[in-house]
């Protein structure tokens, strides 16, 4: 057994039992931490399949940034509530669960006819398309082949940046001083008190 | 590279599926926003994989900007949720059943 296989057969079941942990766990920081993890095991999956900028950038951009994010908006929401588990449509569950069966079915006869799976990657990876390091050729194809798209990226971010903060400003109004007199409670509860 | 490059197609399927599952079965938006990251981590993963089958760079190229698109969307839907959150006093989806409030 070579060291991408045990590797791989190490953190497959870490993955995947981390994301049904994250589908299973009702209380949502549990169910971000879970998510993290897999997330971690996706960027080891990126070095092994050669792609170390990547995996970089997985455990940057995912598990850090993106996570910390999620994990901010649980608690400004507050985590001492679990989720309702009443059904508003009684068979959804199991419906939904036969529908992810059909769905993985579905991909699972999709990869054995597309790809095969015996069919094992090209040996010389390092030589051919991570030819000078994986960082640089990576460079090369997205400063060359893809600018254009490179460059749109940047507009999104600053579109999303702005909408974001559009959406999470709050109007602040002026407070009456017959209403602090009469309920500062009611005033904290809707978000223009102290 | 031993491993058969559909081990990892695989695994990138169960994590969509697990994602995909998760989106229809819970009632936390903020869960729901989670499994819909789980979907995104796994067609990054099955795309890094194909990119390691055909020898060339475009599939990493590609998770690249999907990741980035990934941040954007993460940005924006979590404003929305936090905006929603504010004006309804919830996050449980069954409880925004109206476009206009």
């Amino acid at each position: 057994m070579s060291a991408d296989q045990i590797v791989f057969w190490v953190f497959a079941p870490i993955s995947i039992g981390s994301a049904l942990a994250m589908l299973l766990q009702r209380n949502a920081v549990h169910a971000a931490l879970f998510l993290v993890v897999n997330f971690f095991t996706i960027a080891v999956f990126y070095l092994v399949l050669d792609a170390p900028f990547l995996f970089a950038v997985q455990i940057i951009v995912y598990a850090g940034a993106i996570m910390v994010l999620f994990l901010f908006v649980i608690m400004l929401l507050g985590v001492d509530r679990d989720e309702v588990l009443t059904e508003r449509i009684p068979w959804q569950r199991p419906a939904a669960i036969l529908m992810g069966i059909g769905v993985f079915a579905e991909l699972l006869v999709a990869i054995r006819a597309g790809v095969g799976f015996a069919t094992k990657g090209p040996e010389a990876f390092a030589e051919t398309a991570n030819r000078g390091g994986n960082t640089e050729a990576l460079a090369r194809a997205l400063f060359r082949n893809y600018f254009l798209p490179f460059e749109a990226t940047s507009v999104l971010l600053i579109v999303a940046a702005i909408a974001a903060m559009v959406l999470a400003h709050r109007q602040r109004r002026a407070i009456t001083r017959a209403e602090q007199e009469s309920s500062p409670e009611a005033l904290v509860e809707s978000g223009v008190g102290p | 590279m031993k491993t058969p490059i559909a081990y990892f197609l695989v695994v990138s399927a169960a994590l969509f599926t697990i994602g995909t599952v998760g989106v229809m079965v819970r009632k936390n938006a903020l869960v729901i926003f989670m499994s819909i990251e789980l979907q995104l981590n796994g067609v990054n993963l099955a795309l890094v994989a194909f990119s390691r089958l055909h020898g060339n760079l475009t599939g990493q190229v590609l998770t690249f900007f999907s990741m980035v698109v990934a941040a954007a969307e993460v940005v924006v839907g979590l404003a929305i949720i936090v905006y929603v959150y504010r004006r309804r006093r919830t996050a449980n989806v069954d409880d925004l059943s109206v476009l206009k409030w």
